[in-house]
Protein backbone atom coordinates (compact mmCIF):
# COMPACT_ATOMS: atom_id res chain seq x y z
CA UNK A 1 0.00 0.00 0.00
CA UNK A 2 2.72 2.27 0.56
CA UNK A 3 4.18 1.49 -2.52
CA UNK A 4 0.79 2.86 -4.20
CA UNK A 5 0.15 6.08 -1.91
CA UNK A 6 3.94 6.95 -2.86
CA UNK A 7 3.02 6.20 -6.69
CA UNK A 8 0.25 8.15 -6.81
CA UNK A 9 1.61 10.96 -4.72
CA UNK A 10 4.72 11.13 -7.30
CA UNK A 11 2.16 11.01 -10.23
CA UNK A 12 -0.11 13.64 -8.84
CA UNK A 13 2.78 16.21 -7.76
CA UNK A 14 4.47 15.79 -11.02
CA UNK A 15 1.56 16.83 -12.80
CA UNK A 16 0.66 19.75 -10.84
CA UNK A 17 4.50 20.89 -11.45
CA UNK A 18 3.42 21.27 -15.06
CA UNK A 19 0.05 23.16 -14.41
CA UNK A 20 1.24 26.40 -14.26
CA UNK A 21 3.22 26.23 -17.80
CA UNK A 22 4.28 29.30 -19.99
CA UNK A 23 2.70 29.93 -23.32
CA UNK A 24 3.35 26.97 -25.84
CA UNK A 25 5.93 27.14 -28.70
CA UNK A 26 6.28 24.81 -31.49
CA UNK A 27 9.55 24.54 -32.72
CA UNK A 28 11.24 23.03 -35.99
CA UNK A 29 13.72 20.24 -34.90
CA UNK A 30 15.35 18.38 -38.52
CA UNK A 31 13.48 16.92 -41.13
CA UNK A 32 9.89 16.51 -40.62
CA UNK A 33 9.72 16.39 -37.01
CA UNK A 34 8.62 19.45 -34.48
CA UNK A 35 8.48 19.86 -31.38
CA UNK A 36 5.90 21.32 -28.93
CA UNK A 37 6.89 22.57 -25.12
CA UNK A 38 5.60 24.19 -22.88
CA UNK A 39 2.08 21.95 -22.85
CA UNK A 40 3.40 19.71 -20.15
CA UNK A 41 5.72 17.59 -21.56
CA UNK A 42 7.67 18.20 -24.84
CA UNK A 43 5.41 16.65 -27.41
CA UNK A 44 6.91 15.29 -31.11
CA UNK A 45 5.57 16.11 -33.93
CA UNK A 46 6.49 14.40 -37.62
CA UNK A 47 4.26 15.34 -40.13
CA UNK A 48 4.21 14.13 -43.95
CA UNK A 49 1.76 13.15 -47.07
CA UNK A 50 -0.34 10.77 -44.44
CA UNK A 51 -1.02 11.74 -40.94
CA UNK A 52 0.36 13.27 -38.26
CA UNK A 53 2.41 11.50 -35.73
CA UNK A 54 2.78 12.14 -32.03
CA UNK A 55 4.92 11.24 -29.39
CA UNK A 56 3.30 11.93 -26.20
CA UNK A 57 0.32 14.20 -25.96
CA UNK A 58 0.98 16.64 -23.12
CA UNK A 59 -1.37 17.98 -20.13
CA UNK A 60 -5.38 17.81 -20.96
CA UNK A 61 -5.73 21.38 -20.22
CA UNK A 62 -3.45 22.26 -23.26
CA UNK A 63 -4.90 19.90 -25.70
CA UNK A 64 -6.76 22.57 -27.75
CA UNK A 65 -3.73 24.58 -27.98
CA UNK A 66 -1.22 22.05 -28.90
CA UNK A 67 -4.06 20.82 -31.71
CA UNK A 68 -4.29 24.80 -32.73
CA UNK A 69 0.34 24.41 -33.14
CA UNK A 70 -0.10 20.95 -35.21
CA UNK A 71 -2.63 22.78 -37.47
CA UNK A 72 -0.17 25.69 -38.15
CA UNK A 73 1.64 22.92 -39.70
CA UNK A 74 -0.22 20.03 -40.92
CA UNK A 75 -4.27 19.18 -41.89
CA UNK A 76 -3.46 15.55 -41.81
CA UNK A 77 -5.41 13.84 -39.10
CA UNK A 78 -3.36 12.20 -35.91
CA UNK A 79 -2.38 8.85 -36.61
CA UNK A 80 -0.29 7.93 -33.75
CA UNK A 81 0.27 8.55 -30.74
CA UNK A 82 3.37 7.26 -29.06
CA UNK A 83 3.80 7.57 -25.19
CA UNK A 84 6.92 7.22 -24.18
CA UNK A 85 5.95 6.85 -20.40
CA UNK A 86 2.64 6.54 -18.39
CA UNK A 87 2.93 9.95 -16.53
CA UNK A 88 0.32 12.67 -16.72
CA UNK A 89 2.06 15.36 -18.56
CA UNK A 90 3.14 12.93 -21.18
CA UNK A 91 -0.21 11.52 -21.76
CA UNK A 92 -2.74 13.57 -20.26
CA UNK A 93 -3.65 14.77 -23.84
CA UNK A 94 -4.17 11.25 -25.06
CA UNK A 95 -7.77 11.10 -25.07
CA UNK A 96 -8.70 14.61 -26.50
CA UNK A 97 -5.55 14.55 -29.35
CA UNK A 98 -6.85 10.93 -30.42
CA UNK A 99 -10.40 11.73 -31.58
CA UNK A 100 -11.44 12.76 -35.14
CA UNK A 101 -7.55 10.60 -36.22
CA UNK A 102 -7.12 7.76 -38.23
CA UNK A 103 -6.44 4.95 -37.30
CA UNK A 104 -3.07 3.89 -38.51
CA UNK A 105 -2.64 0.30 -37.52
CA UNK A 106 -4.53 -2.85 -38.96
CA UNK A 107 -5.87 -4.21 -36.15
CA UNK A 108 -8.94 -5.13 -33.84
CA UNK A 109 -9.21 -1.69 -33.52
CA UNK A 110 -9.25 -0.72 -37.15
CA UNK A 111 -12.74 0.83 -36.84
CA UNK A 112 -11.89 3.73 -34.39
CA UNK A 113 -12.27 7.05 -36.05
CA UNK A 114 -9.24 7.96 -33.71
CA UNK A 115 -5.80 7.89 -33.88
CA UNK A 116 -3.80 4.90 -32.53
CA UNK A 117 -2.41 5.25 -28.79
CA UNK A 118 0.95 2.76 -28.96
CA UNK A 119 2.59 1.74 -26.02
CA UNK A 120 5.37 -0.57 -24.83
CA UNK A 121 3.02 -3.13 -22.87
CA UNK A 122 4.10 -2.78 -19.74
CA UNK A 123 2.04 0.44 -19.90
CA UNK A 124 -0.94 -1.23 -20.22
CA UNK A 125 -0.37 -3.56 -17.52
CA UNK A 126 0.58 -0.72 -14.97
CA UNK A 127 -2.86 0.80 -16.18
CA UNK A 128 -4.52 -2.14 -14.77
CA UNK A 129 -2.66 -2.11 -11.14
CA UNK A 130 -4.94 -0.52 -8.56
CA UNK A 131 -1.85 2.13 -7.90
CA UNK A 132 -1.92 3.55 -11.87
CA UNK A 133 -5.77 2.96 -12.82
CA UNK A 134 -6.06 6.80 -12.99
CA UNK A 135 -3.33 8.06 -14.46
CA UNK A 136 -4.22 7.73 -18.22
CA UNK A 137 -8.16 8.19 -18.55
CA UNK A 138 -9.49 5.26 -20.52
CA UNK A 139 -10.71 6.50 -23.63
CA UNK A 140 -6.67 6.92 -23.76
CA UNK A 141 -5.33 3.98 -22.65
CA UNK A 142 -3.47 2.36 -25.34
CA UNK A 143 -5.22 0.93 -28.53
CA UNK A 144 -1.92 -1.22 -29.47
CA UNK A 145 0.87 -2.34 -27.01
CA UNK A 146 4.10 -3.87 -28.35
CA UNK A 147 5.92 -6.92 -26.00
CA UNK A 148 9.26 -6.85 -27.19
CA UNK A 149 12.56 -4.47 -27.29
CA UNK A 150 11.86 -3.24 -30.07
CA UNK A 151 8.92 -2.62 -32.39
CA UNK A 152 9.05 -0.82 -36.09
CA UNK A 153 6.27 1.19 -37.85
CA UNK A 154 6.53 3.40 -40.73
CA UNK A 155 4.62 6.51 -41.84
CA UNK A 156 5.16 9.30 -43.66
CA UNK A 157 7.70 7.86 -46.30
CA UNK A 158 9.75 6.80 -42.60
CA UNK A 159 10.73 4.43 -40.38
CA UNK A 160 10.01 5.04 -37.08
CA UNK A 161 11.96 2.71 -34.55
CA UNK A 162 10.44 2.11 -31.27
CA UNK A 163 12.79 0.72 -28.33
CA UNK A 164 12.06 -0.27 -25.24
CA UNK A 165 14.92 0.77 -22.46
CA UNK A 166 14.02 -2.60 -19.61
CA UNK A 167 14.25 -0.16 -16.38
CA UNK A 168 14.85 3.59 -17.06
CA UNK A 169 12.65 6.50 -15.83
CA UNK A 170 9.93 3.48 -15.37
CA UNK A 171 9.84 0.09 -16.48
CA UNK A 172 7.59 0.97 -19.41
CA UNK A 173 9.21 3.50 -21.11
CA UNK A 174 9.59 3.92 -25.18
CA UNK A 175 12.14 5.73 -27.51
CA UNK A 176 11.37 6.38 -30.77
CA UNK A 177 13.58 7.17 -33.55
CA UNK A 178 12.59 8.76 -36.57
CA UNK A 179 14.95 7.26 -39.02
CA UNK A 180 14.63 9.55 -42.05
CA UNK A 181 14.45 12.80 -40.06
CA UNK A 182 17.44 11.94 -37.62
CA UNK A 183 15.70 12.51 -34.58
CA UNK A 184 15.42 10.34 -31.52
CA UNK A 185 12.57 11.29 -28.64
CA UNK A 186 13.60 10.35 -25.48
CA UNK A 187 10.85 10.74 -22.88
CA UNK A 188 11.70 11.34 -19.71
CA UNK A 189 14.79 9.66 -18.83
CA UNK A 190 16.57 12.09 -20.53
CA UNK A 191 15.51 15.93 -18.61
CA UNK A 192 17.12 19.02 -19.71
CA UNK A 193 15.17 20.71 -16.44
CA UNK A 194 16.03 18.64 -13.62
CA UNK A 195 17.55 15.36 -12.14
CA UNK A 196 15.77 12.31 -14.07
CA UNK A 197 13.02 11.08 -12.33
CA UNK A 198 13.82 7.81 -11.08
CA UNK A 199 10.51 5.70 -10.39
CA UNK A 200 11.35 3.13 -8.33
CA UNK A 201 7.76 2.47 -7.85
CA UNK A 202 7.20 1.78 -11.14
CA UNK A 203 10.32 0.04 -11.95
CA UNK A 204 12.85 2.69 -12.91
CA UNK A 205 16.62 2.38 -11.97
CA UNK A 206 18.87 4.82 -13.03
CA UNK A 207 21.28 1.88 -13.97
CA UNK A 208 18.90 1.57 -17.14
CA UNK A 209 18.35 4.77 -17.62
CA UNK A 210 21.95 5.28 -18.17
CA UNK A 211 22.17 2.30 -20.60
CA UNK A 212 19.60 4.36 -22.73
CA UNK A 213 21.64 7.45 -22.38
CA UNK A 214 25.01 4.92 -23.77
CA UNK A 215 22.88 3.87 -26.37
CA UNK A 216 21.80 7.11 -27.80
CA UNK A 217 24.66 8.89 -27.37
CA UNK A 218 27.01 5.35 -29.17
CA UNK A 219 24.57 3.88 -31.32
CA UNK A 220 22.04 6.74 -32.27
CA UNK A 221 23.08 9.69 -32.18
CA UNK A 222 25.59 10.93 -34.84
CA UNK A 223 27.07 15.01 -34.26
CA UNK A 224 27.53 16.70 -37.99
CA UNK A 225 30.37 18.42 -37.25
CA UNK A 226 32.82 19.13 -33.89
CA UNK A 227 30.04 17.69 -31.81
CA UNK A 228 27.19 20.07 -32.72
CA UNK A 229 24.19 19.27 -34.79
CA UNK A 230 23.87 15.91 -36.72
CA UNK A 231 21.26 13.82 -34.92
CA UNK A 232 18.60 15.79 -32.66
CA UNK A 233 17.37 14.39 -29.19
CA UNK A 234 14.00 15.51 -27.66
CA UNK A 235 14.19 15.39 -23.72
CA UNK A 236 11.06 14.60 -21.95
CA UNK A 237 11.31 18.38 -20.82
CA UNK A 238 13.32 21.11 -21.49
CA UNK A 239 15.12 22.33 -24.87
CA UNK A 240 16.17 20.47 -28.44
CA UNK A 241 19.42 18.80 -27.84
CA UNK A 242 22.28 16.73 -29.50
CA UNK A 243 24.99 14.32 -28.66
CA UNK A 244 26.96 16.56 -26.73
CA UNK A 245 24.10 17.24 -24.91
CA UNK A 246 23.38 13.56 -23.69
CA UNK A 247 27.15 12.75 -23.19
CA UNK A 248 27.40 15.21 -20.76
CA UNK A 249 24.13 14.53 -18.74
CA UNK A 250 25.45 10.72 -19.11
CA UNK A 251 28.54 11.99 -17.51
CA UNK A 252 26.94 13.52 -14.55
CA UNK A 253 25.09 10.60 -13.97
CA UNK A 254 27.35 8.53 -14.45
CA UNK A 255 29.55 10.88 -11.96
CA UNK A 256 27.10 11.33 -9.07
CA UNK A 257 26.12 7.30 -9.11
CA UNK A 258 29.85 6.52 -8.86
CA UNK A 259 30.14 8.88 -6.17
CA UNK A 260 26.96 7.99 -4.30
CA UNK A 261 27.58 3.68 -4.67
CA UNK A 262 31.16 4.68 -3.05
CA UNK A 263 29.43 6.04 0.14
CA UNK A 264 27.30 3.34 0.14
CA UNK A 265 30.43 0.87 -0.11
CA UNK A 266 31.77 2.29 2.91
CA UNK A 267 28.61 2.17 4.80
CA UNK A 268 27.42 5.39 4.70
CA UNK A 269 23.61 5.66 5.69
CA UNK A 270 21.42 7.74 3.96
CA UNK A 271 21.43 10.78 5.86
CA UNK A 272 24.91 10.56 5.71
CA UNK A 273 25.55 10.57 2.03
CA UNK A 274 22.69 13.67 2.14
CA UNK A 275 24.33 15.34 4.43
CA UNK A 276 27.85 15.03 2.18
CA UNK A 277 25.95 16.49 -0.71
CA UNK A 278 27.46 14.23 -3.86
CA UNK A 279 25.22 16.24 -6.19
CA UNK A 280 26.51 19.44 -4.81
CA UNK A 281 28.84 20.47 -7.86
CA UNK A 282 25.54 20.12 -10.53
CA UNK A 283 22.95 21.37 -8.07
CA UNK A 284 23.07 24.24 -10.00
CA UNK A 285 21.82 23.34 -12.96
CA UNK A 286 19.80 20.36 -12.34
CA UNK A 287 18.92 20.55 -8.65
CA UNK A 288 15.35 21.65 -6.72
CA UNK A 289 14.61 22.10 -3.12
CA UNK A 290 10.88 22.17 -4.26
CA UNK A 291 8.91 20.40 -6.54
CA UNK A 292 7.81 16.95 -7.59
CA UNK A 293 11.09 15.64 -7.64
CA UNK A 294 13.50 17.31 -5.58
CA UNK A 295 17.74 16.39 -5.43
CA UNK A 296 16.94 14.45 -2.11
CA UNK A 297 14.38 12.26 -3.63
CA UNK A 298 16.98 11.64 -6.44
CA UNK A 299 19.96 11.37 -3.92
CA UNK A 300 17.43 8.40 -1.96
CA UNK A 301 17.03 6.66 -5.48
CA UNK A 302 20.10 6.25 -6.63
CA UNK A 303 21.62 5.60 -3.02
CA UNK A 304 18.78 3.04 -2.43
CA UNK A 305 19.93 1.26 -5.92
CA UNK A 306 23.20 1.64 -4.90
CA UNK A 307 22.41 -0.54 -1.67
CA UNK A 308 20.27 -3.31 -3.22
CA UNK A 309 23.56 -3.51 -5.57
CA UNK A 310 25.93 -4.02 -3.28
CA UNK A 311 26.79 -7.45 -2.53
CA UNK A 312 26.34 -8.61 1.15
CA UNK A 313 29.37 -8.15 2.80
CA UNK A 314 31.05 -5.57 0.52
CA UNK A 315 30.03 -2.71 2.79
CA UNK A 316 32.60 -1.70 5.71
CA UNK B 1 12.15 68.95 -53.00
CA UNK B 2 13.05 65.67 -54.16
CA UNK B 3 16.49 66.36 -53.20
CA UNK B 4 15.25 66.35 -49.52
CA UNK B 5 14.89 62.47 -49.50
CA UNK B 6 18.75 62.72 -50.84
CA UNK B 7 19.89 65.05 -48.34
CA UNK B 8 18.24 62.64 -45.43
CA UNK B 9 19.56 59.77 -46.75
CA UNK B 10 22.86 61.51 -46.92
CA UNK B 11 22.77 62.14 -43.46
CA UNK B 12 22.82 58.69 -42.50
CA UNK B 13 25.57 57.56 -44.43
CA UNK B 14 28.31 58.96 -42.02
CA UNK B 15 27.23 56.79 -39.11
CA UNK B 16 27.42 54.03 -41.73
CA UNK B 17 30.54 54.47 -42.54
CA UNK B 18 31.79 55.42 -38.97
CA UNK B 19 31.61 51.90 -38.82
CA UNK B 20 35.04 49.83 -38.50
CA UNK B 21 36.28 47.19 -40.91
CA UNK B 22 36.89 43.97 -38.78
CA UNK B 23 37.11 42.05 -41.95
CA UNK B 24 40.76 40.03 -42.42
CA UNK B 25 43.05 37.62 -41.55
CA UNK B 26 44.07 37.95 -37.80
CA UNK B 27 46.72 36.41 -35.93
CA UNK B 28 47.25 35.71 -31.92
CA UNK B 29 49.25 37.42 -29.66
CA UNK B 30 48.97 35.04 -27.20
CA UNK B 31 51.14 37.37 -24.69
CA UNK B 32 48.34 37.21 -21.67
CA UNK B 33 48.55 34.24 -19.75
CA UNK B 34 51.08 32.29 -22.27
CA UNK B 35 51.43 29.23 -20.38
CA UNK B 36 47.68 28.23 -19.75
CA UNK B 37 47.28 29.09 -24.02
CA UNK B 38 49.54 26.95 -25.45
CA UNK B 39 50.23 23.75 -23.52
CA UNK B 40 47.48 24.06 -21.13
CA UNK B 41 46.48 25.09 -17.53
CA UNK B 42 48.21 22.81 -14.89
CA UNK B 43 45.55 21.03 -13.08
CA UNK B 44 44.18 22.15 -10.00
CA UNK B 45 45.20 26.11 -10.84
CA UNK B 46 42.17 28.09 -10.49
CA UNK B 47 43.98 31.30 -9.64
CA UNK B 48 42.48 34.74 -10.56
CA UNK B 49 38.58 33.30 -11.54
CA UNK B 50 35.93 34.49 -9.89
CA UNK B 51 34.50 31.00 -9.49
CA UNK B 52 31.96 29.01 -6.82
CA UNK B 53 32.21 26.09 -4.94
CA UNK B 54 30.41 24.44 -7.29
CA UNK B 55 32.69 24.83 -9.99
CA UNK B 56 35.90 24.35 -8.02
CA UNK B 57 34.24 20.29 -6.95
CA UNK B 58 33.53 19.78 -10.60
CA UNK B 59 36.86 20.97 -11.43
CA UNK B 60 38.47 18.66 -8.74
CA UNK B 61 36.68 15.67 -10.12
CA UNK B 62 37.68 16.68 -14.11
CA UNK B 63 39.89 13.72 -15.37
CA UNK B 64 42.47 14.54 -18.50
CA UNK B 65 41.04 10.68 -19.41
CA UNK B 66 37.82 12.54 -20.90
CA UNK B 67 39.34 13.26 -24.06
CA UNK B 68 39.73 9.45 -25.03
CA UNK B 69 36.15 9.05 -24.79
CA UNK B 70 35.38 9.36 -28.70
CA UNK B 71 31.99 11.26 -27.43
CA UNK B 72 34.31 13.92 -26.38
CA UNK B 73 37.35 13.96 -29.12
CA UNK B 74 36.23 16.34 -31.47
CA UNK B 75 34.67 19.20 -29.49
CA UNK B 76 35.99 22.56 -30.12
CA UNK B 77 36.34 25.38 -27.77
CA UNK B 78 33.43 27.41 -26.71
CA UNK B 79 32.76 31.08 -28.21
CA UNK B 80 34.01 32.00 -25.15
CA UNK B 81 36.82 29.99 -24.60
CA UNK B 82 37.84 30.28 -28.43
CA UNK B 83 39.65 33.40 -28.36
CA UNK B 84 41.88 31.81 -25.81
CA UNK B 85 42.42 28.90 -27.46
CA UNK B 86 45.30 28.62 -29.90
CA UNK B 87 45.08 29.76 -33.23
CA UNK B 88 44.42 32.65 -35.91
CA UNK B 89 40.81 33.94 -36.74
CA UNK B 90 39.41 35.20 -39.81
CA UNK B 91 36.72 37.93 -39.60
CA UNK B 92 34.19 38.61 -42.52
CA UNK B 93 30.97 40.22 -43.25
CA UNK B 94 27.52 40.29 -45.07
CA UNK B 95 26.52 42.70 -46.61
CA UNK B 96 23.21 43.39 -47.69
CA UNK B 97 23.14 44.13 -51.95
CA UNK B 98 21.57 47.46 -52.06
CA UNK B 99 22.07 49.39 -49.42
CA UNK B 100 25.62 47.65 -48.45
CA UNK B 101 25.55 47.53 -45.11
CA UNK B 102 26.72 44.42 -43.07
CA UNK B 103 23.99 42.67 -42.37
CA UNK B 104 26.38 39.58 -39.98
CA UNK B 105 29.49 39.47 -39.02
CA UNK B 106 31.12 35.85 -39.30
CA UNK B 107 34.11 34.78 -37.42
CA UNK B 108 36.68 31.54 -37.74
CA UNK B 109 39.37 30.36 -35.64
CA UNK B 110 42.11 28.12 -36.52
CA UNK B 111 41.60 25.39 -34.00
CA UNK B 112 38.38 23.11 -35.42
CA UNK B 113 37.44 25.55 -37.13
CA UNK B 114 34.37 26.63 -35.09
CA UNK B 115 32.29 29.52 -37.15
CA UNK B 116 30.32 31.66 -35.47
CA UNK B 117 27.79 34.54 -36.93
CA UNK B 118 26.95 38.27 -35.26
CA UNK B 119 23.67 39.01 -36.64
CA UNK B 120 23.35 43.05 -37.30
CA UNK B 121 19.74 43.11 -38.34
CA UNK B 122 18.28 43.06 -35.00
CA UNK B 123 16.61 39.91 -35.27
CA UNK B 124 16.03 38.20 -31.36
CA UNK B 125 17.37 35.64 -29.77
CA UNK B 126 15.78 32.05 -30.29
CA UNK B 127 13.04 30.37 -28.07
CA UNK B 128 14.77 28.92 -24.52
CA UNK B 129 14.00 25.26 -26.05
CA UNK B 130 16.05 25.91 -29.40
CA UNK B 131 19.35 24.17 -29.35
CA UNK B 132 22.57 25.28 -27.97
CA UNK B 133 25.74 25.77 -29.99
CA UNK B 134 29.69 26.12 -29.18
CA UNK B 135 29.31 29.01 -30.64
CA UNK B 136 25.99 30.18 -29.27
CA UNK B 137 23.32 32.47 -30.97
CA UNK B 138 25.10 36.56 -31.10
CA UNK B 139 23.66 39.74 -32.34
CA UNK B 140 25.98 42.68 -32.54
CA UNK B 141 25.25 46.56 -32.44
CA UNK B 142 28.03 49.18 -32.34
CA UNK B 143 28.89 51.28 -29.79
CA UNK B 144 30.71 54.26 -31.02
CA UNK B 145 33.94 52.33 -32.59
CA UNK B 146 32.97 49.16 -31.31
CA UNK B 147 31.42 46.16 -31.80
CA UNK B 148 29.40 45.03 -29.06
CA UNK B 149 28.30 41.26 -29.50
CA UNK B 150 26.17 39.37 -27.23
CA UNK B 151 25.45 35.83 -27.26
CA UNK B 152 22.86 33.64 -25.63
CA UNK B 153 22.34 29.50 -26.32
CA UNK B 154 25.92 28.53 -25.80
CA UNK B 155 26.26 25.21 -24.80
CA UNK B 156 27.53 23.92 -21.88
CA UNK B 157 32.04 24.33 -21.77
CA UNK B 158 34.87 25.29 -19.65
CA UNK B 159 36.31 28.13 -18.56
CA UNK B 160 39.64 26.59 -18.25
CA UNK B 161 40.79 23.94 -20.01
CA UNK B 162 41.47 22.07 -16.51
CA UNK B 163 37.73 21.16 -15.98
CA UNK B 164 36.52 24.56 -14.51
CA UNK B 165 33.20 24.44 -15.94
CA UNK B 166 31.06 27.08 -17.58
CA UNK B 167 27.24 26.88 -17.79
CA UNK B 168 24.68 26.87 -20.83
CA UNK B 169 22.80 29.11 -18.77
CA UNK B 170 25.71 31.42 -19.16
CA UNK B 171 25.58 34.55 -21.27
CA UNK B 172 28.21 36.36 -22.97
CA UNK B 173 29.00 39.94 -23.95
CA UNK B 174 31.87 40.91 -26.52
CA UNK B 175 33.72 43.63 -27.41
CA UNK B 176 35.42 43.90 -30.55
CA UNK B 177 37.86 46.92 -30.75
CA UNK B 178 40.48 47.58 -33.51
CA UNK B 179 43.32 49.93 -33.41
CA UNK B 180 44.58 50.17 -36.81
CA UNK B 181 46.44 46.67 -37.58
CA UNK B 182 45.52 45.78 -33.76
CA UNK B 183 42.58 43.82 -32.54
CA UNK B 184 41.32 43.78 -28.95
CA UNK B 185 38.11 41.29 -28.03
CA UNK B 186 36.82 41.79 -24.98
CA UNK B 187 34.65 38.84 -23.30
CA UNK B 188 32.37 39.01 -20.57
CA UNK B 189 31.10 36.08 -19.37
CA UNK B 190 28.14 35.69 -16.74
CA UNK B 191 27.26 32.75 -15.46
CA UNK B 192 24.65 32.24 -12.78
CA UNK B 193 25.77 28.85 -11.74
CA UNK B 194 29.66 28.88 -11.58
CA UNK B 195 30.47 32.17 -11.21
CA UNK B 196 30.12 34.72 -8.59
CA UNK B 197 31.55 37.44 -10.31
CA UNK B 198 31.76 38.85 -14.72
CA UNK B 199 34.54 36.92 -15.64
CA UNK B 200 35.95 39.51 -17.77
CA UNK B 201 39.45 38.63 -20.28
CA UNK B 202 40.83 39.93 -23.36
CA UNK B 203 42.77 38.74 -25.97
CA UNK B 204 44.69 40.47 -29.15
CA UNK B 205 45.24 40.45 -32.40
CA UNK B 206 47.58 41.57 -35.25
CA UNK B 207 46.37 41.86 -38.99
CA UNK B 208 47.85 38.84 -40.78
CA UNK B 209 46.74 39.20 -44.28
CA UNK B 210 49.06 36.01 -44.90
CA UNK B 211 47.16 33.83 -42.77
CA UNK B 212 45.29 30.87 -44.62
CA UNK B 213 43.02 28.72 -42.62
CA UNK B 214 44.00 25.19 -42.37
CA UNK B 215 40.62 22.69 -42.96
CA UNK B 216 40.36 20.86 -39.42
CA UNK B 217 37.96 17.82 -39.69
CA UNK B 218 37.86 15.97 -36.77
CA UNK B 219 36.92 12.03 -37.05
CA UNK B 220 36.67 10.52 -33.12
CA UNK B 221 38.55 7.29 -33.46
CA UNK B 222 39.29 4.21 -30.56
CA UNK B 223 42.56 4.29 -29.41
CA UNK B 224 41.82 3.15 -25.95
CA UNK B 225 39.18 0.26 -24.98
CA UNK B 226 37.07 1.38 -22.19
CA UNK B 227 33.84 -0.28 -21.06
CA UNK B 228 30.70 1.17 -22.29
CA UNK B 229 29.69 4.01 -20.30
CA UNK B 230 32.78 4.68 -18.70
CA UNK B 231 33.12 8.43 -17.65
CA UNK B 232 36.82 9.21 -16.10
CA UNK B 233 36.81 11.10 -12.73
CA UNK B 234 38.01 11.58 -9.39
CA UNK B 235 35.24 10.83 -6.56
CA UNK B 236 35.66 13.56 -3.97
CA UNK B 237 39.03 14.04 -2.18
CA UNK B 238 41.03 11.35 -4.09
CA UNK B 239 42.49 13.39 -6.69
CA UNK B 240 46.19 13.25 -6.18
CA UNK B 241 47.31 15.99 -8.63
CA UNK B 242 45.25 18.85 -7.00
CA UNK B 243 48.11 20.78 -5.55
CA UNK B 244 50.99 20.38 -7.41
CA UNK B 245 50.47 23.05 -9.65
CA UNK B 246 50.49 25.08 -6.48
CA UNK B 247 53.23 23.37 -4.45
CA UNK B 248 55.87 23.48 -8.15
CA UNK B 249 55.45 27.09 -8.04
CA UNK B 250 55.91 28.02 -4.03
CA UNK B 251 51.68 29.75 -4.25
CA UNK B 252 50.06 29.07 -1.29
CA UNK B 253 46.98 26.67 -1.99
CA UNK B 254 44.23 28.59 -1.03
CA UNK B 255 45.59 31.32 -3.71
CA UNK B 256 45.36 28.62 -6.39
CA UNK B 257 41.72 27.45 -5.73
CA UNK B 258 40.25 30.83 -7.15
CA UNK B 259 37.62 32.70 -6.36
CA UNK B 260 36.68 36.45 -6.83
CA UNK B 261 39.00 37.55 -3.98
CA UNK B 262 42.10 36.13 -5.45
CA UNK B 263 41.39 38.71 -8.84
CA UNK B 264 42.06 41.83 -7.04
CA UNK B 265 45.39 43.17 -5.70
CA UNK B 266 44.31 43.76 -2.21
CA UNK B 267 44.55 39.85 -2.09
CA UNK B 268 48.28 39.82 -2.72
CA UNK B 269 48.13 42.06 1.02
CA UNK B 270 46.39 39.04 2.08
CA UNK B 271 48.90 36.63 0.92
CA UNK B 272 51.72 38.39 2.23
CA UNK B 273 52.12 37.21 5.99
CA UNK B 274 51.90 33.51 4.29
CA UNK B 275 54.56 34.65 2.20
CA UNK B 276 57.10 35.86 5.09
CA UNK B 277 56.79 32.96 6.63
Amino acid sequence: MKAIRVAVFVAAAISSTFAQEPQIECLHVKGNVYVIAGAGGNITVQVGDEAVVLVDSGLPQYSREVINAIRKISSKPIGYIINTTIDRDHTGGNESLAKGGFFMLTSANQQRSAAAIVSHLNFLNRLNTPADRQAVSQPGWPTDTYDTAEWKLYANDEPLLLEHPASAHTDSDTLVFFRRSDVVSAGDLFDMTRYPVIDRTRGGSLEGILKALNHISLDLAVPKQNEEGGTYIIPGHGRICDRYDVAIYRDMLTIIRDRIRDMAVRGMSLEQVKAARPTFDYDGEFGSDTGAWTTAMFIEAVYQEAVSNVRPGTRK
Amino acid sequence: MKLMPFLAALLFVPLAIAQVDLSGEWGQKMHEDAPERGGGPEIGDYTGLPINDRARMQADSWDADKWTLLEHQCEPHPADYAVRGPGSMRIWADMEPLTKEVTAWHTMIMWMNPERTIYMDDRPHPSQFAPHTWGGFSTGEWVDDMLKVTTTHLKEGWLRRNGLPRSEKAEMTEYFIRHGDALTVVTIVKDPVFLTEPLIRTSNWILNPGYAPTPQYCVPSREIDHPIGWVPHHLPGTNPWLYDYAVKNGFPRDAVRGGAETMYPEYQQKLEPERRR
